[in-house]
C-alpha cells in the first residue's frame, strides 16, 4: 500500500467532514483514517476510550499481512475485514491504495448499514487524498521546521 | 517514511530494530519502556509467541519534545527475528526512517549475524531503498556474555562502510539508550537534508 507523507489543515478538514458524515449515516461510535504505515490521518466520533495510536499500528499491519496472505493465494486483496466481538465490532477497509478506514460500530447499528456506507465513503475518502496530494504544502504552511535545525536542538529533546 | 500533520503539528517517524533471532531486540524496547515517563510514551505492543519470541512485532510509540514548534514522535517496532519470519519481517521494514541492527556478540552467532544483515539488505532493496544510504546504525548486544567476540572482528564483518557502534547489554540497559539517541538524531538530520535539497 502506498503513503502520502503529510497531510495538511485543509485537507484534514475536509476528510474529517466526510468522516462525521459517515459516521452519522453509518450509525457507528468512531471512524478514523490511518495511511498503510499506521499514522493516523483524522477520525469523528468520540475516541477518548480508544488508544488510537495503537490501533492504528495495529491494524496498518493487519492489513498489510491480509494483502500478502491475499496475494499468495492468486487474489490482488481482499475487501473489508470485519472484527466481530461481544459489544462492539471493529470494520477494516482499504481506500484506494494509500489509506485503510477503521470503523467501530456496537449494536445501534448493523454491519449490512455499515457495508452499505462504507463502500460511498471510501470512494470520497480516496478522492480526497489525491486531491490533497495534487495541491501539495502551501508556502505558508511549508514552514520547513527541519531545515534550519542543529545538533543542539536534537539534544534537547528528552532521550 | 516520515509524516507530517501540519494541523496538530507533529512529526512522525519509524525506527526498526533489526537482527538475528534472540539477539536482544525486544529487550531493547523494553528498556526504553520501562525507563521513559509515562507522558512520553504509549502503550507497548507485543505480538509475541507463549515462549516470548517475537511473532510479529513489538511497537512502542514515543514523544519526543517539541523542534521549532513541531512535536516529534518516533515510533519503535522491531520485527521477529527467527528466519522463517521472513513476510513478516519484510512488512514491518516498510516505510522504515531508520534502522538499528542489533548483533549478537556471541561468537556462535556470528554467522547468524551476517545472515540477518544480508537479509535486511535484500528486503530493504525490495522496497527500493538501500542500507548504504538510510539512516543506520549497529549495536553490539550481549557485551556482558564470556565468549563474545572483538568489537574489530564484528566490525570487519558486519560494518565496512563503518556505521556508528555501541556496545550494549540490553539486558541491564547498557548503551540502549545511547543506540536509539544516534539514531534518532541521524533520522532528523536526514530530515533537514531533504527539507534543504
Ligand atoms: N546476557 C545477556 N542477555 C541478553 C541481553 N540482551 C538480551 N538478552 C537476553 O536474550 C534473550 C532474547 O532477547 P529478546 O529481546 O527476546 O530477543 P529478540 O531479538 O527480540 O528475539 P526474537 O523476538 O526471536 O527476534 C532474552 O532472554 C534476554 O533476556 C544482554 O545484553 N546480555
Ligand atoms: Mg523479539
Amino acid at each position: 500500500m502506498g503513503s502520502q507523507n503529510f497531510i495538511t489543515a485543509q485537507v484534514l478538514e475536509r476528510v474529517e467532514e466526510e468522516l462525521r458524515g459517515f459516521r452519522q449515516a453509518a450509525k457507528a461510535r468512531v471512524a478514523f483514517l490511518i495511511d498503510g504505515n499506521g499514522q493516523l490521518l483524522g477520525q469523528a466520533g468520540d475516541a477518548t476510550k480508544v488508544d488510537t495510536t495503537a490501533i492504528a499500528a495495529l491494524t496498518a499491519s493487519n492489513m498489510a499481512a491480509s494483502k500478502a496472505i491475499a496475494e499468495l493465494v492468486g487474489e490482488e486483496k481482499f475487501g473489508g475485514v470485519l472484527h466481530e466481538g461481544e459489544d462492539e465490532h471493529l470494520h477494516l477497509s482499504v481506500v484506494g491504495g494509500i489509506a485503510i478506514l477503521v470503523v467501530l460500530f456496537d449494536a445501534e447499528t448493523s454491519i449490512g448499514l455499515v457495508r452499505l456506507r462504507v463502500k460511498n465513503t471510501t470512494k470520497n475518502l480516496e478522492a480526497l487524498l489525491i486531491q490533497g496530494a495534487e495541491e501539495g504544502v502551501s508556502e505558508e504552511e511549508d514552514l520547513s521546521p527541519f531545515a534550519e535545525i542543529t545538533e543542539d536542538d536534537i539534544d534537547q529533546l528528552f532521550l | 517514511m516520515s509524516f507530517i500533520n501540519y494541523s496538530s503539528r507533529e512529526i512522525n517517524c519509524k525506527i526498526v530494530y533489526y537482527g538475528p533471532g534472540l539477539c536482544g531486540k525486544t529487550t531493547n524496547l523494553n528498556y526504553v519502556y520501562q525507563k521513559t515517563n509515562p507522558d512520553n510514551r504509549g502503550k507497548m505492543i507485543s505480538l509475541a509467541t507463549e515462549t516470548e519470541r517475537t511473532l510479529f512485532f513489538d511497537f512502542l510509540p514515543l514523544a519526543l519534545g517539541s523542534i521549532r514548534g513541531f512535536k516529534v514522535r518516533f515510533h519503535l517496532y522491531t520485527v521477529p527475528g527467527q528466519v522463517f519470519y521472513d513476510a513478516s519481517r519484510k512488512l514491518i521494514l516498510r516505510g522504515a526512517d531508520g534502522v538499528v541492527f542489533v548483533a549478537d556478540s556471541q561468537v556462535d552467532r556470528l554467522e547468524a549475524n551476517v545472515e540477518s544483515l544480508e537479509n535486511l539488505r535484500q528486503n530493504l532493496a525490495e522496497h527500493g531503498s538501500d542500507l548504504d544510504k538510510i539512516p543506520f546504525n549497529i549495536q553490539y548486544n550481549k557485551r556482558d556474555l564470556p565468549d563474545i567476540a572483538s568489537v574489530e572482528e564484528m566490525n570487519g564483518l558486519l560494518n565496512p562502510r563503518g556505521v556508528p557502534v555501541v556496545e550494549a547489554c540490553a539486558h541491564t540497559g547498557e548503551g540502549v539508550f545511547d543506540t536509539l539517541k544516534d539514531i534518532a538524531k541521524q533520522v532528523i538530520m536526514e530530515l533537514k537534508k531533504k527539507e534543504n535539497t
